[in-house]
């Protein structure tokens, strides 16, 4: 078959709205990605590819390393289908097939990479897991005592505070800029919001570097809890702002216009109407930026100090706290009887990112799916006006027409409308979480 | 009279945003004063560390010799996950896909500071060692005393995981803003999925790509705990990335800290080197958001 005459291969699944008008054409024909002999090229290929390795590796020197044989047999492989396909299908379907599968493999070895995290965590620290892991201090357990010894349970509690007091630190004032960027906005917010871009390039060690050096070095306070929890909302602060800027981006201006319309002030509007609306989006902020945040340990070392005894006071004292523990365990001690120690918490740790991201998940998922219904049944009564607006809810008709008795704050989300018009409104949503 | 209140306390905080960036800047010069009087310009370019005398040539050095080899890793990667995510992945997969890739960047650092030590340094030793066997006249893949563990190399890569999430998300924000006119015409022109890609979407993606990866530098500069768990300190400089040792401001700071506590002098140096690694973060970052503002393909992405 020739380049020429056979169709593009890649057409069915191109992304676009075009695509998807050509198909509603009735005599179009479906040109098929994957063919039998396709199949036959690929996993000939593959094989051909395995035996050569296998020769190399097993048969000829033999060298006992998986990677490398892996990464050995990849390459075979990709040269022998490529000579493969160029004979059959012509050099410009060999070299699309070898990258697709090239694009794949990458993908492929970066999901590798996650699952193999989570399982080698998982493994390694599951022996030791038990209640009194979580019930127990390290105020009796030295370094060369047995891994079942010992626990967690200050560190627990000193990063659970910790967390909190960053979060009571971080959401109010996150929030705010999150309001002031996109309900107030005005001459400065352009600059506020490359503040917040900047503050989330800050390396966490910085941010614990500064803590320490205005609380312990000016002010001459020792090492706290609320010392950590500060340097952790510095860390905290631009997720939150990003993330919930984006969820009051969503909200639809129509909302902002019917309260303000009513004679409510631009205050009660946002508090009533605007926070209201994207409550739940809000919530996915504060826990995405708990999760940024909680495996933090560079800047706890010079503000929280680590403790193997518990202290439930995070404004007096140094505390500990999970990373500090496993960091301790791991790499400090880091014998025989500590290394378990740490990998058990490390998978708590793990467990509690997990558990965070899900549920920041869960919660933006539903939210976005029922305001979303609501706001788009509005076109079916009025065609004329809503249909629009009630499309895509970041768009820009019902932006636009806000924007054209409010110019100059507004040009900022028209612009993105503008631009993102062309997306699937629900993709454009949850992008935005 | 509620609404002046309101918009004044909105704008507070958005200020205060600014006056901590610019308090960090302050503390950590101010800390830095002694250090930078007693050791002058030299601090930059000295390579020890003591408390007498110390700077951070050999550092940097190695700050950036990690940071980059990161870049060199996480970036093609990170442009074949978003392809993948973009172009490639079924609808459904694609949406898990980016999760997947959003809770790459949720996983803390210090887990795969453990991981990188305890899972994929073995891993890649042989690589390391394969490598230098046979291209030593590279000088970056030469070594000198054959020993591969805690090097450039290794917490390079394991850098590079952590950039990719970032990277990714600035790529595939912008892949996924190519016009469909201008893919399609590609493909009525009888391109190959390939051939769109290469002629239409890498092209337009360009600014996002390079944006991508500054910003990916800016984080992979800042990294600490897991490049302090992985490499194993050194006060000098080689191209040899493969072998034993390197060194980066972040993983320094936090490394002597506990000892540099009782010392003034050297805390005080510390707190230079925080300065250092801070502005150069800055630069780097807003680099990145100018290369990004003035591409045609990623006005208007967030960084």
């Amino acid at each position: 078959v020739s380049v020429s005459i056979k169709p593009a291969p890649t057409h069915s699944s191109a992304s676009g709205g075009g695509s998807a008008d050509l198909g509603r054409e009735p005599n179009k024909v479906k040109p098929r990605s994957f063919r039998a002999s396709d199949a036959s090229a690929l996993f000939g290929s593959m094989l051909a590819a395995a035996a050569l390795v296998w020769l190399l590796f097993g048969v000829l020197l033999p060298v006992d390393n998986t990677a490398m044989a892996s990464l050995a047999w990849m390459a075979t492989f990709l040269l022998t289908y490529r000579f493969a396909l160029k004979h059959t299908e012509g050099v410009l379907v060999a070299r699309d097939r070898v990258m697709a599968v090239v694009v794949g493999a990458l993908a492929a070895i970066v999901l590798a990479a996650l699952t193999s995290i989570v399982i080698f965590v998982t493994v390694r620290g599951i022996k030791y897991l038990s209640t009194t892991f979580f019930t127990q201090t390290m105020e009796f357990t030295g370094p060369v005592d047995p891994s079942t010894e010992g626990g967690i349970a200050h560190a627990l509690v000193g990063t659970l505070q910790q967390i909190l007091l960053a979060t009571l630190i971080s959401v109010p004032l996150g929030v705010l800029t999150a309001v002031y960027l996109n309900e107030v906005g005005g001459r400065f917010s352009r600059s506020v919001r490359m503040f917040v871009n900047a503050m989330s390039g800050v390396p966490s060690i910085v941010a614990g570097l500064f803590i320490f050096a205005t609380m312990n070095v000016g002010l001459g306070w020792s090492f706290s809890g609320f010392q950590a929890a500060l340097a952790l909302s510095i860390l905290m602060l631009p997720t939150v702002t990003r993330t919930s800027e984006e969820i009051l981006r969503l909200v639809p201006g129509g909302l902002r216009e019917a309260s303000l319309a009513l004679g409510s002030t631009e205050w009660r509007s946002t508090w009533q109407v605007v926070l209201p609306t994207a409550k739940t989006g809000i919530v996915t902020a504060v826990i995405l930026g708990v999760a940024r945040v909680i495996g933090e340990t560079a800047p706890l070392f010079m503000t929280a100090g680590g403790s193997p005894v518990m202290n439930a006071n995070p404004f007096e004292g140094a505390q500990e706290s999970l990373p500090l523990y496993i960091f301790r365990q791991v790499k400090q001690f880091s014998n025989e009887q500590t290394i378990p120690r740490g990998f058990a918490a490390a998978l708590v740790l793990l467990v509690l990112v997990l558990v965070l991201f899900v549920t920041a998940r869960a919660i933006a998922r539903p939210k976005v799916e029922r305001t979303g219904r609501k706001w788009r049944r509005r076109p079916r009564r009025s065609r004329t006006r809503g249909h629009r607006a009630g499309t895509s809810l970041a768009s820009g008709t019902a932006r636009g027409r806000r924007g054209a008795h409010r110019k100059p704050r507004l040009r900022r989300p028209s612009q993105r409308g503008a631009q993102r018009s062309t997306a699937n409104p629900t993709s454009t949503e949850e992008e935005a979480l | 009279m509620g609404d002046l209140i309101f918009r004044g306390v909105a704008r507070t905080a958005g200020f205060t945003v600014g006056f901590v960036l610019f308090l960090i800047g302050l503390f950590l010069l101010i800390r830095a004063i002694p250090a930078l009087q007693s050791e002058g310009f030299s601090f930059l370019t000295t390579f020890e560390w003591t408390s007498e005398t110390f700077g951070i040539g050999a550092i940097l050095y190695w700050t950036v010799v990690i940071a980059l080899v990161a870049l060199v890793v996480a970036v093609p990667m990170a442009i074949a996950v978003a392809l993948f995510i973009v172009e490639y992945a079924p609808p459904r997969l694609r949406k898990l896909f980016t999760s997947l890739i959003d809770l790459l960047a949720a996983v803390p650092s210090l887990i795969f500071g453990i991981w990188g030590f305890y899972y994929l340094q073995p891993k890649i030793i042989p690589l390391s060692r394969w490598l230098s066997e046979r291209f030593s006249f590279i000088p970056i893949f030469a070594s000198e005393r054959g020993l591969f563990s805690s090097s450039a190399f290794i917490a390079g890569v394991v850098v590079s995981l952590m950039v990719l999430p970032i990277t990714t998300a600035v790529i595939r924000e912008v892949f996924s803003r190519v016009p469909p006119g201008e893919k399609e015409a590609a493909l009525a022109l009888g391109a190959t999925r390939w051939g769109m890609i290469r002629t239409v979407v890498l092209p337009f993606g360009r600014g996002g790509i390079i944006g991508g990866a500054m910003l990916g530098l800016g984080r992979a500069l800042g990294e600490t705990i897991a490049v302090y768990i992985i490499i194993s300190p050194i006060f000098t400089i080689s191209p040899r990335i493969l072998d034993l040792g390197a060194n980066s401001i972040a993983a320094h700071i936090a490394l002597r800290f506990g000892e540099a506590a009782a010392d003034p002098q050297q805390l005080s140096g510390l707190m230079a080197a925080g300065l250092v690694l801070f502005l150069v973060t800055l630069g780097v970052n807003a680099v990145a958001s100018v290369v990004v503002g003035r591409s045609r393909s990623a006005k208007g992405v967030e960084l």
